[in-house]
């Protein structure tokens, strides 16, 4: 299971830019257990959206966005509401985002942090795709994870050292800073990399104490 | 002194890149660096190039110091995390270094300790971006330092032959907002590809010195091509090294430098050069270059 807290409003509100017309997708995985997901909290987002003077063009629940099939035929169905959206706020982990991001050229934006792995997987079955960095950098990227696609996890942009569009740590592994930029063009963000993202805070890696008390040790520790 | 001094003054500035060695015996390099003080304007002293274990960046450059030749430290972000990069930093300022070039650095598995933990806590943009705070008199976790700041003039490096070339522009632009004061560059074979490169950063309006790799063969050259990520040494370079007869080959290489030198002159405002263990040769290059 991952788990996942939600961002601050302000900062998904800032992240939206002056795009007017969300689609709210919620995963009804791990992050319903998390509260970051599930028909509560997409229907809280609504309201927070609508509050906003966001227009919400449509809402989803998907079981499991990690599932990158189960995304691409749900989606189909709500096609025309997504069309209309300049974007997509997606409520649930770093891999669902990525998820969502590869099966549309919509711009997407994470509605969450995820912050540990917590022993069980979602049905994603790895780590490679999401290390649980407490910061979820997928809006300022493009829904490519630099902390994971780059080898050297850089927030910055490509170091220089790839050869071919092929990561100098890895030639069999695409550079995930040249994806990234591909990617920022493809959705008209280019702008993001200019931004000067400073260095990560280690310590939102840490779960919140809430996290811990009602998911971690509850469920492996000893009943009081 | 500090590098932006020599731009300032308008000069066409040079620098050498020098590898400490894997080991203590340092006096020999010192001693072949010192003929060069009348030419060359600063040194950069590598710091683990390659991910190779050697001696450290730091203790050369107070060594070049103390021999009057003006030391560039490099400093990646490949070995230490914030507490000991800022350390570091100030410690190169009491140590009397003044020229400081900020780097990512190449991952340990590409070096001699391939299980190393990479650490890559910030990256070459923080890295500028904090020693300007802290030249300004404040840590990165915005607390004040005591007593005067340290003073530095701040490098940074830039790939020109990358593909795609935009993101290390944005990049390079990103490196000037946090501090960057000259750039040095990736290795310059393909001069038109440098001068399309130059003229699309210009509103940057800061030093570029092109990085001059004095090619020692054809095979290095082919070597290059294959391995080195932004260097392309075009055919005509390579066949003219590898038709030169073997007497001949040297004085061949060093004027294929030379030639480049000239045709970067009036691109930039000065050339960085990468010679691997040529160093004794620089006065001829610079030379037959006419500098």
């Amino acid at each position: 299971m991952l788990f996942t807290n939600d961002k601050p409003i302000e900062e998904i509100i800032e992240s939206l830019g002056d795009e007017k017309n969300i689609f709210l997708l919620a995963c009804n995985g791990c992050a319903e257990a998390c509260q970051t997901g599930g028909a509560e909290a997409l229907s809280g987002m609504k309201a927070e959206m609508e509050k906003a003077g966001e227009k919400v063009t449509g809402t989803l629940l998907v079981d499991f966005l990690c599932n990158k099939v189960l995304v691409t035929s749900r989606l189909a169905r709500q096609m025309d509401e997504i069309n209309r959206a300049d974007s997509i706020l997606v409520l649930t982990c770093g891999i669902g985002v990525q998820a969502v991001a590869k099966v549309t050229d919509k711009v997407v934006h994470p509605a969450a942090n995820t912050v540990s792995m917590g022993g069980l997987q979602g049905l994603w079955p790895a780590e490679e795709r999401c290390e649980a960095c407490g910061d979820c950098a997928l809006d300022y990227t493009g829904g490519i994870c630099p902390i994971t696609s780059c080898a050297k996890s850089l927030l910055n942009g490509p170091c220089g050292g790839a050869q071919d569009k092929k990561c100098e740590v890895d030639p069999e592994k695409d550079c995930g800073w040249i994806k990234i930029y591909e990617r920022l063009q493809k959705i008209g963000r280019l702008d993001n990399l200019r931004k000067l993202h400073t260095a990560r805070d280690h310590s939102k890696m840490l779960p919140s104490s809430e996290l811990r008390k009602t998911s971690f040790y509850d469920v492996e520790g000893e009943k009081e | 002194m500090k590098l932006a001094e020599a731009f300032k003054q308008g000069k066409f500035v040079i620098t050498c890149e020098v590898g400490p060695p894997k080991g203590v015996e340092v006096e020999g390099l010192i001693e072949e660096l010192q003929p060069l003080q009348a030419k060359v304007d600063a040194f950069n002293v590598t710091d683990l190039q390659s991910s190779v274990l050697r001696v450290g960046s730091m203790a050369v450059c107070r060594l070049l110091k103390d021999k009057g030749l003006e030391p560039i430290m490099q400093l990646t972000c490949r070995d230490r995390n914030r507490l000991g990069l800022q350390s570091d930093v100030l410690s190169a300022a009491v140590l009397g270094i003044e020229n400081l070039l900020s780097l990512t650095g190449d991952h340990p598995k590409l070096g001699d300790h391939p299980q190393a933990m990479p650490v890559f806590d910030l990256d070459s943009v923080q890295l500028l971006a904090v020693v300007k705070g802290l030249m300004a008199g404040k840590d990165m976790a915005g607390n004040a330092l005591e007593g005067r700041p340290p003073s530095f003039c701040l490098g940074a490096a830039v790939s020109p032959g990358s593909d795609p070339l935009e993101p290390q522009i944005i990049k390079m632009e990103k490196k000037v907002a946090a501090g960057a004061q000259f750039f040095q560059t990736q290795a310059i074979y393909e001069v038109d590809k440098f001068a399309d490169f130059m003229k699309k950063t210009k509103h940057l309006n800061v030093p570029v010195m092109a990085g001059i790799v004095f090619l020692k063969s054809a095979g290095m050259a082919k070597f290059m091509n294959a391995n080195i990520a932004g260097i392309h040494v075009p055919d005509e370079i390579i066949n003219e090294l590898a038709a030169a007869p073997k007497e001949k080959r040297v004085e061949t290489s060093l004027a294929i430098s030379a030639r480049l030198i000239k045709e970067v002159k009036d691109l930039c405002q000065g050339v960085h050069l990468m010679t691997l263990g040529w160093e004794k040769h620089i006065p001829r290059v610079l030379e037959l270059a006419g500098l």
